[in-house]
């Protein structure tokens, strides 16, 4: 492939993401992935709903007492606008409008630090009330959940800026356009994983 | 890589191989690796029947037993079934649908590197003195108690090799979704590709709770964690729910390619097209979703309640059905053909009976009431054994039979290797047969020995006998490997003349690029098509010749694996050590620094130029090698 071959939005393609066999098999295997990892939440769900509650005799937390809703509101408005931001990228990339899309994607990022920041505070904040990762079994099915989708928020952070660093001075190819839109698929999944921690944990947790 | 033999030092050879990214190096090195943990689990097998060879044996200790069937389990399931099918699905699968390469070289070579360090952090507790003793279920009742490093031997071990295998999975479903020549068809790939395809999407949804239960293992003893703790709230059920939900799916990962395999042993050897291609795709098919299905029929006696066990027994016998449906097919492939009982006929001639006394033990278990007769029994043993000794091995020895000649270029010994059919086909059902009526007559499976005068001591000398012939087997097959290796008597492109699909038509072994030209596929068998019609070649290209693109070899794959091995003995010694913390931050960020350098870095390969490959033609059309 030539990295070289300069595109101009009348000349770049309706699907970049997919337009060689190498990208093709990028976008396909990407998507197969993102199946696994459906399946690898899917078991961490049921551990956490099979362990909710469950401590030793006299272990003094439930759900009602420990999770506070206004927080985890301000967490899922930041990640929820924070896929809307990579979707805006997407559009751009699309486009061919590099230096919006890297615009978008670098407000994407911020949003998602602003969520694992709060994320931060409210593992401490439970660690300091003394909800500890091995206090309990439902102690250890929560972080492990939770922390586990956190896990995933970060390492998207390090891929996305990565790919802003790394493709600054050169702009689009058809190499990168596919990192690129993987990159807004994976950010896509963790949101969706997202919805269903904000309802099964938070929300199921809080009202019964 | 050029038509010009060139010498070269070992080193140069040595950096070759473990920076490889051609799908079909990286097969042999599967077939190294895992032959080389097919002996260590065969001599842990031995080891357990020298001590069940007589009643009160002291031959090894109590705890010393419980490492042997730990390892022997974990070893032959991980360590050599699995990798020896993915040597011949990465040889063979790219060549049957016409494709230059695999869709992700560089993580097919990462995908080894991680079975491969996987394998060696498990077995380096043997070192230690320190060796899973759980079970190759490792239930978590049983592995959390477990002092010392054993079970996080077990648990980061194949965290690692795990990772590897779903990585393979993810390669050989997007190369099969992509990479497949014109013409060829879903309903044209030969069934090899077909059952390589569904193993991969079971891999795809089976690793991942194995990942998740792995974690929960690691987090508990070596963390703080508390999921399978029942005095703070935890629940060991969740173990065998998650385990099973990979490890029966697990058991048709390893089936179905050896059911690939034996799918295109009897065409060949019969001189017939498959019979009944559709409905074998479509069994295929229907065992790969059915094997989802049934993972509670290993729990019957845990105390699910009878609708849990009827529904989980209803759907593991609904099995049977496209299972027979292939057994009838191979039956009728043979019908009417004109065949040649050679070596790898012979396994699939063997496999047929034998693999129906396993499926049928298995119809047995999956009554659970009946199942409440013979759990933890040896009939248990008796039965995956004939299963998967019965087809898996006997497709693997003869996979390697057949393929033996394309791999390597030259031919194994037919008089050496009925031999080791003769050895291993009857020391296998002196072996296990017998096993079925010890557990008829109380024998309990993972018990270190018995007491005399209960009736089971001749049965015990017996099996213990078959083992030994395995093993002589093995050793005439080893004998017959080197033998074939000093000779190297060149063979062609078709060592059995009747070669059905694309791989039989190129050199063997073929060329670094496989095919010169992408090949036009003209149906079901499609070199047997060519052939009867006159093109001796067997292949009618798609394209004029032009430049091939193909992948860089690549260290990191080695590299970001050995950061995972080295934070694994962090992890595992961090809370005793004041290393290991340290350790298991160094290894994680050599691993990120390593996908970074593969990130960062630009690596769009090279081409092979139209004049290299027509000079290869060229060479080859005057008698030459490519």
């Amino acid at each position: 492939m030539d990295l070289n071959k300069k595109f101009t939005p009348e000349t770049w393609p309706e699907h970049p993401e997919r337009a060689t066999l190498e990208a093709k098999n990028k976008f396909v295997g990407f998507w197969l992935f993102l199946g696994g990892e459906t399946i690898l939440f899917a078991t961490l769900f049921a551990t956490y709903m099979a362990l909710k509650n469950k401590g030793p005799s006299g272990f003094g937390f439930s759900t009602q007492e420990l999770y506070e809703l206004p927080l985890v509101f301000v967490m899922t408005l930041l990640l929820l606008t924070s896929s809307l931001t990579s979707v805006y990228a997407m559009h751009h990339m699309k486009s061919f409008n590099f230096k919006k899309m890297q615009l978008w994607l670098g407000i994407t990022a911020l949003l998602g630090l602003g969520f694992l920041g709060l994320e931060v505070y409210e593992f401490s904040h439970y660690v300091k009330e003394g909800f500890t990762f091995g206090n309990s079994a439902f102690s250890s099915s929560f972080f492990t959940l939770v922390g586990t989708h956190g896990f995933h928020v970060a390492i998207g952070l390090v891929w996305v800026t990565l790919l802003l660093f790394r493709n600054a001075g050169r702009g689009l190819n058809l190499y990168n356009a596919t990192k690129y839109y993987t990159f807004s698929l994976y950010w896509h999944f963790i949101d969706v994983v997202w919805v269903f921690i904000f309802t099964v944990v938070y929300l199921m947790g809080v009202i019964g | 890589m050029s038509s010009v033999a060139q010498k070269r030092s070992f080193g140069a050879a040595f950096w070759d191989w473990m920076t490889t990214v051609d799908h079909k190096k990286i097969g042999i090195l599967y077939l190294i690796g895992g032959g080389f943990f097919f002996v260590l689990g065969g001599i842990e097998a031995m080891l357990i029947r020298i001590q069940l060879l007589q009643p009160n044996n002291d031959f090894v200790s109590a705890g010393l037993y419980n490492d042997l069937i730990t390892m022997h389990g974990t070893t032959m399931i991980f360590l050599a079934a699995m990798p020896i099918l993915f040597g011949f699905m990465n040889y063979i699968m790219p060549l049957q649908i016409g494709a230059r390469d695999v869709a992700f070289p560089f993580i097919n070579s990462l995908g080894f590197w991680m079975f491969f360090f996987g394998g060696l952090f498990l077995n380096i507790s043997w070192f230690l003195g320190q060796v899973p003793d759980a079970g190759w279920t490792s239930y978590a009742s049983l592995s959390i108690a477990s002092p010392g490093h054993g079970i996080d031997f077990y648990a980061i071990g194949l965290q690692i090799a795990g990772g590897g295998t779903l990585m393979a999975g993810i390669n050989f479903l997007v190369t099969i979704i992509n990479m497949r020549a014109p013409g060829m068809t879903y309903m044209r790939m030969p069934l090899f590709t077909w059952t390589t395809f569904v193993a991969s999407a079971m891999i795809l949804f089976a690793f991942p709770p194995l990942t998740v239960g792995l974690f929960f293992l690691t987090f508990d003893r070596m963390f703080g964690a508390n999921f399978f703790d029942h005095t703070m709230g935890g629940n060991t059920i969740i173990w065998e729910h998650i385990f099973w939900i990979f490890g029966h799916p697990e058991v048709y990962i390893l089936i179905l390619p050896a059911f690939g395999i034996f799918s295109e042993i009897f065409p060949i050897f019969s001189r017939k097209r498959l019979f009944g291609y559709p409905a074998m795709v479509f069994a295929t098919v229907l065992i790969g979703f059915l094997g989802f299905m049934v993972w509670a029929h290993h729990m019957f006696t845990v105390g699910l309640g009878p609708t849990a066990n009827a529904i989980f027994a209803v759907a593991t016998m609904a099995i049977a059905v496209p299972t027979g449906v292939k057994i009838f097919n191979w039956l009728l492939t043979i019908w009417g053909g004109s065949i040649r009982v050679t070596t790898p006929m012979l396994y699939a001639l063997g496999f047929i009976p034998s693999f129906v006394m396993g499926g049928v033990t298995g119809v047995m278990q999956g009554a659970a009431p009946l199942d409440y007769q013979l759990h933890d029994s040896y009939f248990i043993v008796a039965h995956f054994h004939y299963v998967i000794v019965g087809g898996v091995v006997l497709a693997i020895l003869g996979g390697l039979h057949l393929y033996w000649p394309k791999m390597f270029g030259t031919m194994l010994n037919e008089a050496l290797g009925k031999i080791t059919f003769i050895f291993f086909f009857v020391g296998f059902h002196c072996t296990f047969l017998i096993q079925h009526w010890l557990g008829f007559w109380g024998m309990p499976r993972r018990v270190w020995t018995y007491m005399d005068g209960q009736g089971w001591n001749t049965a015990n000398v017996i099996s213990s006998v078959g083992a030994l012939l395995m093993a002589i087997g093995v050793i005439v097959l080893v004998i017959n490997i080197i033998m074939t290796v000093a000779k190297n008597e060149r063979i062609g492109n078709d060592p059995w003349g009747d070669g059905r699909t694309l791989e039989w038509a190129i050199p063997s072994p073929p060329p670094f690029y496989n095919f010169t030209a992408t090949p036009l596929v003209r149906g079901l068998d499609t070199v047997w098509i060519e052939k009867s019609e006159g093109n001796m070649t067997g292949l009618t290209p798609a394209e004029p010749i032009t430049d091939i693109h193909m992948p860089n070899g690549s260290i990191i794959p080695f590299l970001m694996t050995f950061g995972l091995f080295v934070a694994g003995f962090g992890a595992m010694f961090h809370q005793e050590t004041s290393w290991g913390l340290p350790v298991l931050i160094f290894g994680l960020a050599w691993t990120f620094v390593a996908m970074a350098a593969r990130s960062l870095k630009d690596d769009l390969g090279f081409h092979v130029t139209k004049e290299q490959i027509q000079r290869d033609v060229d060479n080859a059309s005057k008698g030459g090698r490519i």
